[in-house]
């Protein structure tokens, strides 16, 4: 009976070591903190009904930005413990964590990074940015919006959750290859909650990518032809049209894992016919494809930010948007080059590291464009121009060691050790992270109205750039002597240690630089006064988001603009001071239609982060009760018939 | 002008809708290329239990497609009569298309009830792992696209043939299509393939 109400459930799974404890009463501590201070200043209803429920693209971004902040903190302390236990688990010193715990973290790790910190603030700015810029009052499909943020946000608590509940997490790396991530193998339940954990927030980006595109190719302002539409709207279509085709792969594949875990099925186990490198296979034709998602729009932040900052046009859009679709094309034909040593082959291997290779060219591409932007510029080094230069560094040693890595007799060698962890830590962090940072400066202004400090943001940023060459260039020697990744413990004889150390201190100089962006939001919020953004328009901006005040109205725009060239605002600019009194912006005030908030995305991602759960802990009745209730209010959904309300022409009327 | 406007608006929203629904569609069709592929890797691996040449059984596989293509059909043939405003004959078509799907549904049940019986569950080897997800996957679609037309025929025959519904009606025959297409695949691929060749 017991079995039957609480599935594998027992009080064994409440928190009982260190970690969990810790982790647990830090939650708990967080959630009655906010609790408290939500209940004292009478905020729940304001929450509710100007945040959760909204469907404002805007405010959605803004809570995908919060999220995503909070677990880069979250990721971050786990990377703090991964340096820290290689730092001192030397011949006698075993660490401070065990071999089974130290697995979980960098697990977490990574997963947490990828997917709840990165994912989450690219669909920030997609939110908040990509509808400003096409000139458009909202999103295809407000209520897909909000139900795949709260997808996102399901998706985020369940992986947080096994502190509280079960004290495991996944010990298999990020990917949870097969076998190893089979029943035989992982018995608990901690790949179960790496199951359900990016199962549910996976089909939230699959929905959020649907939306985007709609989004993009249907609602463009008039006037604006796909070859006119700003590039970081270009990327994010590139990045969007990536996540359609690969994410159902993603969801297809682990609902496989699965099934072998759940029904004793055998696709990737070790006995009656199943095939263990299959899902290697399937679950890296989504996971290179899916560092390009990521990547992609960071490009277009560059780009974006580039143009602004030398006050020229972007050089050779054409070049960049073909740039940019060559990126997104040829990464899906590259999802070999993480396995040459699986044995398919010299020529299968040949292929795909050709492929990868080429992907060069579309990137150094990208970097000509910048760099002749740049020549003949009135360059201001603002610091998301400071961001883009770091990362022109950066991104530039990242590749070459990409480059290296693609020949397969080179990464026969290089395969599994420090020396790919440190480059595809140059990518992710030193791309797509600074070109996060970088966006988030550069549009600070006009999500809150005033502009970020600018002196502690250069300190921030030389405590990052610095701090990331100390503690990945270590990185690059250590894989070339031959340390392998993912090593709770290692022998004084290697002389690994120094370099290990000093990997450590450069983590200390990023965490500094982390603290002083914190500072500098903080430092500026209390002198906004003095920075406060009236224009709409603070660093001089060529597009259409600049337009609108600081923040923009919740319809953002009271007459959609009519769009002539691709630098659509600057052109109105120069007219404005030719004096041109052109029909540029459409004068017509006319009423129109906003969405109305819903609750319904809020209910169906509960139900499905109680259906993750249920699923974890083998709990059947429950997930059958929640499975209906999801369909439930889907369906209910489609009953809704007023999900519209009319703004009037006074209310938008200067 | 008031009027063409609107039907303007209506009209740009259909694109919308419709765009986000093939590429839905195109998600879904993801989803079960991963299972056909992994299903073409398997389909050997059948750890010494039952082949697919064993499973394979023509008349009644025919049956199956025969019952789908025709819902489809009939389904099709429901959002014509929809589009020319018969209220009547919409409800019975929709109504026929869900009576097909559930019989088809039955009959795949049986066919698993039947292998599950006789011991070769999908427990028994990756082929079989392989066979009953897809088909099974194929099904599940199945289930959701009856529920969707039971839904839609409490909509029509609440709010009549209103646009919106008329649209509803497009959808789901896009849907059913799609449908029947993979079906197509699996009965060559798994069936033809497996039972013939």
């Amino acid at each position: 009976m017991n079995e039957f109400i609480f599935g594998k459930l027992t009080l064994a799974a409440l928190p009982h070591e260190w970690f969990t404890i810790g982790g647990t009463i830090f939650m708990t501590g967080m959630v009655i903190t906010v609790g408290v201070l939500m209940t004292y200043f009478k905020r729940w209803k304001w929450l509710w009904n100007e945040w959760l429920t909204s469907t404002d693209p805007k405010k959605i971004g803004i809570m995908y930005i919060i999220v995503a902040g909070l677990m880069l903190v979250r990721g971050g302390m786990d990377a703090g413990m991964i340096w820290l236990q290689q730092s001192i688990a030397v011949g006698q010193s075993h660490g401070y964590l065990s071999a089974q715990h130290f697995q979980e973290v960098f697990t977490a790790h990574g997963v947490i990074m990828v997917f709840f910190v990165t994912m989450g603030f690219l669909f920030g700015f997609l939110n908040y940015i990509v509808p400003l810029q096409i000139g458009a009052r909202d999103l295809a499909s407000p209520f897909l919006n909000t139900l795949g943020f709260w997808l996102y946000v399901a998706g985020a608590i369940l992986i947080n959750l096994f502190f509280v509940i079960g004290g495991e997490f996944a010990a298999t790396g990020w990917l949870a290859i097969a076998p190893l991530s089979g029943t035989e193998f992982s018995p608990g339940v901690g790949v179960d909650y790496w199951i359900w954990s990016l199962q549910i927030s996976g089909i939230g980006t699959t929905l959020g990518g649907i939306n985007f595109i709609m989004t993009i190719l249907k609602m463009r302002a008039p006037g604006m032809s796909l070859m006119k539409m700003p590039i970081f709207t270009w990327a994010s279509l590139c990045s969007m049209g990536l996540v359609v085709t690969v994410f159902p792969l993603l969801t297809a594949t682990i609902a496989l894992l699965n099934l072998d875990r759940l029904l004793n099925m055998n696709f990737f186990t070790t006995g009656n016919g199943g095939n263990a490198m299959m899902y290697t296979n399937l679950i890296w034709m989504w996971g290179h494809p899916e560092v390009y998602i990521l990547m992609i729009p960071a490009l277009g932040i560059y780009s974006e930010v580039v143009a602004t900052f030398s006050r020229k046009k972007l050089f050779g859009y054409t070049t960049a948007v073909v740039s940019l679709l060559g990126i997104g094309g040829v990464a899906l034909l590259v999802w070999l080059h993480h396995f040459f040593t699986m044995g398919a082959g010299s020529n299968v291997n040949a292929f795909f590291g050709i492929s990868t290779m080429i992907i060069a060219i579309p990137t150094g591409a990208q970097f000509i464009n910048w760099v002749l932007t740049m020549r003949k510029g009135r360059i201001r080094f603002a610091t998301p121009m400071l961001w883009f230069l770091g990362f022109a560094a950066t991104f530039t040693v990242g590749g070459m060691a990409g480059i290296l890595l693609s020949i397969p007799p080179v990464d026969f060698q290089l395969h599994n050790s420090l020396f790919l962890v440190a480059h595809f830590h140059t990518m992710v962090v030193g791309g797509a992270l600074f070109g996060i940072i970088a966006g988030f400066i550069y549009w600070f202004p006009k999500i809150f109205g005033f502009k970020l400090n600018e002196r502690i943001g250069k300190y921030a940023f030389w405590f990052w750039f610095i701090g990331f060459f100390v503690s990945f260039l270590p990185l690059y020697i250590l894989g070339l002597m031959g340390a392998t990744r993912r090593l709770d413990h290692y022998e004084a004889s290697t002389g690994w240690q120094p370099l290990f150390i000093m990997s450590l201190v450069g983590f200390i100089l990023l965490s500094i630089g982390t603290a002083l962006i914190i500072v500098q939001i903080a430092v500026s919020w209390w002198q906004k006064k003095k920075t406060q953004d009236t224009t709409g328009d603070p660093w001089d901006g060529r597009t259409l988001e600049w337009s609108t005040s600081s923040p923009p109205p919740h319809y953002n725009f009271a007459c959609l603009p009519v769009v002539h060239s691709r630098d659509a605002f600057w052109e109105i600019k120069q007219q404005r001071k030719q004096k041109v009194q052109t029909a540029v912006q459409g004068k017509e005030y006319e009423e129109f239609h906003m969405p109305n908030n819903t609750a319904l995305g809020i209910y169906i991602s509960g139900l499905a982060l109680l259906l993750g759960f249920a699923m974890i802990w083998h709990i059947f009745w429950l997930a059958i009760v929640c499975s209906i209730g999801i369909v439930f209010f889907v369906i209910r959904r489609t009953f809704d018939e007023k999900t519209e309300h009319l703004v009037k022409v006074a209310v938008t009327q200067p | 002008m008031k009027h063409t406007k609107m039907t303007h608006n209506a009209e740009a929203a259909d694109e919308k809708v419709f765009l986000g629904f093939w590429i839905y569609l195109m998600t879904d069709l993801l989803m079960f290329a991963v299972l056909f592929a992994v299903y073409a890797v398997l389909r050997n691996n059948t750890a010494g239990g039952i082949t697919i040449a064993e499973i394979f059984n023509g008349p009644f596989v025919l049956t199956e497609t025969m019952i789908l293509l025709t819902g489809s059909f009939i389904c099709g043939l429901a959002h014509l009569i929809a589009e020319k405003g018969n209220k009547r004959k919409t409800l019975v078509l929709l109504a026929a298309t869900a009576v097909l799907g559930i019989i088809f549904l039955g009959m795949e049940l049986y066919e698993f009830h039947h292998l599950i019986s006789e011991g070769h569950s999908f427990t028994q080897s990756a082929f079989l792992s392989a066979y009953f997800s897809l088909v099974g996957f194929h099904g599940l679609h199945i289930v959701a696209g009856t529920i969707w037309i039971l839904v839609l025929m409490a909509y029509v025959f609440r709010n009549g043939l209103t646009p919106g519904n008329i649209r509803k009606t497009k959808l789901v025959g896009i849907f059913w299509h799609f449908l029947d297409i993979v079906w197509i695949f699996i009965f060559t691929i798994v069936y033809l393939f497996g039972g013939v060749l």
